[in-house]
């Protein structure tokens, strides 16, 4: 492959990627996602890989990331007509591809609704699906994410010649902040504002950054984005360069996942060889590399000037930031970070402009959001659902309702330094500033159902067991502060709770909040304060009873 | 011990200061652990100070100060595998190794060690042995998957 030299030379080989290829012929996707994968999906994969050897003018078996629903894995796909086959095990095999041959279905392996037994073959008639609208994980059964020509037949760096050709750095830049693009990663702040502060800032030399650190716990959707079609996220970043002109790019991700250091790997050197990376990109005169960084495994490292330090290659202790990252970052030179999520927004908002991208979501929250749905979930998985879609349909049309039928007691949001609120708050719309308001800030979009037999005091426990684990111990209000309360807790828990604990632990929250740096001891009291607010009357019982935890 | 991997990266990133992490990741990665003679290696070759070498091997929990067994067991403690019963898991993991988190035994078999969260939450609670994931797991079956190391 001869590197791209301008943009009609990348249109004319994506012409002839379509040519090459027949929309008619089936093609079986098998699920590698982080769950199919843990479901043993790479045998199901390689079934089917033998099995259409003799048939490869017939049919086409893909290996692609996460397709969302994790509860039912090893999931299988197969196009055109998206047919959804559920739990599939290498048995299986001779009976699907007997049936995709024949253009029929092998019922006993679709969706069967757990109450009426009514099927659902396609995947639009899935409820797990039907309810999402999938802009950003919707192409991951569609490409094998080793293969760019695959992410280019999708419609993949239309976006990036579109801005190459016909748009300056400003314009770019003006689209951005006009769709109220917000960041995903945990603080929603307006990814152009940023944009724009690191583009003003004096420094010639500038840097932009994906954050797939994803230390969260029980946040898996930025690993299944970046694992599963990486180049969506690099088409993002290289525009983001463009609009701030940043001559490199970092990526950050987690080293502890085998399949998503090879995906982005092999990402970045097939962009580097199609000449969409490196010197001159497409002939446009722009320049830009990107470098892969690993996190080594803490979770402040997911910090942003934590994080910018470790990619100097020092530990990742925050520091103050009265000058922010985006002036003054990576080895003091501006440094515009955003998180995955964010970074894959931008292709579809330069395609189809910022009016169409505030024409979804709320007033103030645009777009989609990625949610992970775990905890005592009857359907876990990876779900997409407009800003504003109420709690509700989250949990109960897409997630199935409570494990084992049970009822719902809480919902947790924000992982370790999130909260959790009361079940009867369900028709709660999901925006930025409504769950944070309630106490329960999206984060990173970590979804937790808890069912009624689970401990609120145990939770805050374990939450500031984890967290009393992750801090860089630089601040101490937050290495002490965290650990007093950590005692507190676990006395309580142990049956040992004491007159004015819940005082103390207050006071505690509020001196580790106001003293730590980061965002991680200056939160690490939100999920406390959630219980306070709605789950009170449960400490107070156990401090009184002195019961131990169930 | 891979000596050949290990000098091959050490000498790849010979003279660059700031690529410390990543020496060192590569290094855990292909001998399981940091002995203080390659770390010294390291401080020569890439031209930093030991004590910073020191200061990120023990920073980081990715990486080992002391030799692991053959075998690394991990239980998922994220909060997914914590409500799902990880406690449980992790207890009958430490009853049949007679180890503690972050321990080793004695004739270098396994290395036990807790972690969170690699993110397959759907199929918690997890066992992970040396990378292979068990999901839905329960304590009973535990026994039957460890008989299979050796």
């Amino acid at each position: 492959m001869p590197k791209l030299q301008s943009a009609a030379e990348l249109e004319e080989f994506r012409a002839q990627i379509l040519a090459s290829r027949d929309a008619a012929k089936p093609c079986i996707a098998v699920c590698a996602g982080a769950a199919c994968d843990g479901l043993d999906s790479a045998a199901v994969a390689a079934a089917f890989q033998a099995a259409a050897v003799p048939l490869a003018d017939k049919i086409e078996v893909k290996t692609t990331g996460c397709h969302g629903y994790c509860e039912k894995g090893p999931n299988v796909v197969v196009t055109p007509g998206e047919i959804c086959y559920f739990e599939v095990s290498p048995a299986d095999v001779p009976e699907i591809i007997a049936a995709t041959l024949k253009g029929e279905v092998v019922e006993r392996l679709v969706y069967h609704d757990p109450n009426t037994g009514a099927m659902a073959v396609h995947m639009s008639e899935v409820p797990f699906y039907k309810h999402q609208t999938r802009l950003l994980i919707g192409d991951n059964p569609k490409l094998d994410p080793m293969k760019i020509d695959d992410y280019l037949a999708l419609g993949g760096y239309t976006a990036l010649v579109k801005v190459l050709t016909t748009m300056t750095p400003q314009q770019v830049l003006d689209e951005v902040k006009k769709a109220n693009l917000r960041g995903r990663g945990g603080g929603g702040f307006p990814a152009g504002l940023k944009w724009e502060t690191t583009r003003n800032a004096p420094e010639k030399s500038k840097y932009v950054i994906v954050n797939g650190h994803e230390g969260e716990s029980a946040a898996f959707m930025d690993r299944a984005m970046l694992t599963g079609n990486p180049h969506k996220v690099l088409e993002g970043l290289i525009i983001g360069a463009y609009a701030i002109g940043a001559q490199k790019g970092f990526m950050y991700t987690r080293h502890d996942m085998p399949l998503l250091e090879k995906h982005v790997r092999n990402a970045l050197a097939q962009a580097a060889q199609y000449g969409l990376l490196g010197k001159n990109i497409l002939g446009s005169g722009f320049d830009f590399e990107v470098e892969l960084h690993f996190d080594v495994g803490i979770f402040v490292s997911g910090e942003s000037s934590a994080l910018m330090r470790s990619i100097e290659g020092n530990a990742p202790e925050p520091r103050p930031k009265y000058i922010r990252t985006s002036v003054s970052g990576i080895w003091d030179k501006p440094s515009n970070l955003n998180n995955v999520e964010t970074w894959a927004n931008v292709p579809q908002i330069i395609n189809k402009g910022a009016d169409w991208f505030t024409s979804i979501g709320t007033e103030k929250s645009k777009g989609t959001k990625l949610v992970s749905l775990s905890g005592h979930v009857v359907n876990s998985g990876i779900v997409e659902v407009p800003m504003g879609t109420p709690l509700r349909t989250l949990v109960f049309d897409i997630g199935g309702g409570v494990r084992d039928g049970k009822t719902l007691k809480a919902i947790h949001f924000g992982g370790a330094m999130g909260g959790s609120i009361p079940a009867d708050l369900i028709d709660e719309p999901l925006d930025f500033d409504g769950m944070s308001k309630l106490g329960a800030p999206i984060g990173a979009g970590g979804l937790l159902l808890m069912d009624e037999d689970t401990d609120m005091v145990e939770v805050a426990r374990y939450l500031m067991d984890f967290l009393t684990k992750e801090s860089c111990g630089k601040c101490v209000p937050c290495r002490e502060g965290m650990a007093q309360m950590l005692q507190i807790l676990t006395r309580i828990t142990a049956g040992q709770g004491q007159a004015g604990d819940i005082e103390r632990l207050q006071d505690l929250i509020e001196v580790t909040g106001v003293a730590s740096l980061c965002a991680l001891g200056k939160t690490s009291g939100d999920p406390l304060k959630s219980m306070f607010r709605y789950f009170k009357p449960e400490y107070e019982a156990r401090i009184a009873s002195g019961s131990e935890a169930k | 011990m891979s000596a050949d991997k290990v000098n091959a990266i050490i000498e790849k990133y010979r003279g660059q200061p700031s690529a410390l992490i990543h020496a060192l990741v590569e290094i855990q990665h292909v001998n399981h652990w940091l002995p203080r003679e390659v770390m010294h290696q390291v401080a020569d070759a890439l031209q930093v100070p030991f004590g910073q070498v020191m200061q990120i091997a023990s920073f980081y929990k990715t990486f080992s100060l002391t030799p692991k067994g053959r075998h690394e067991v991990h239980v998922c403690t994220g909060m997914t595998c914590h409500l799902r019963g990880a406690a449980k898991l992790q207890a009958k993991v430490e009853e049949l190794t007679s180890l503690a988190d972050g321990q080793t035994d004695a004739e270098a078999k396994f290395t036990f060690a807790t972690g969170a969260c690699l993110g397959s939450c759907s199929i918690a609670p997890e066992l992970i042995v040396d990378g292979k994931h068990y999901g839905r797991m329960t304590p009973e079956k535990v026994e039957d998957i460890l008989k299979n190391y050796e």
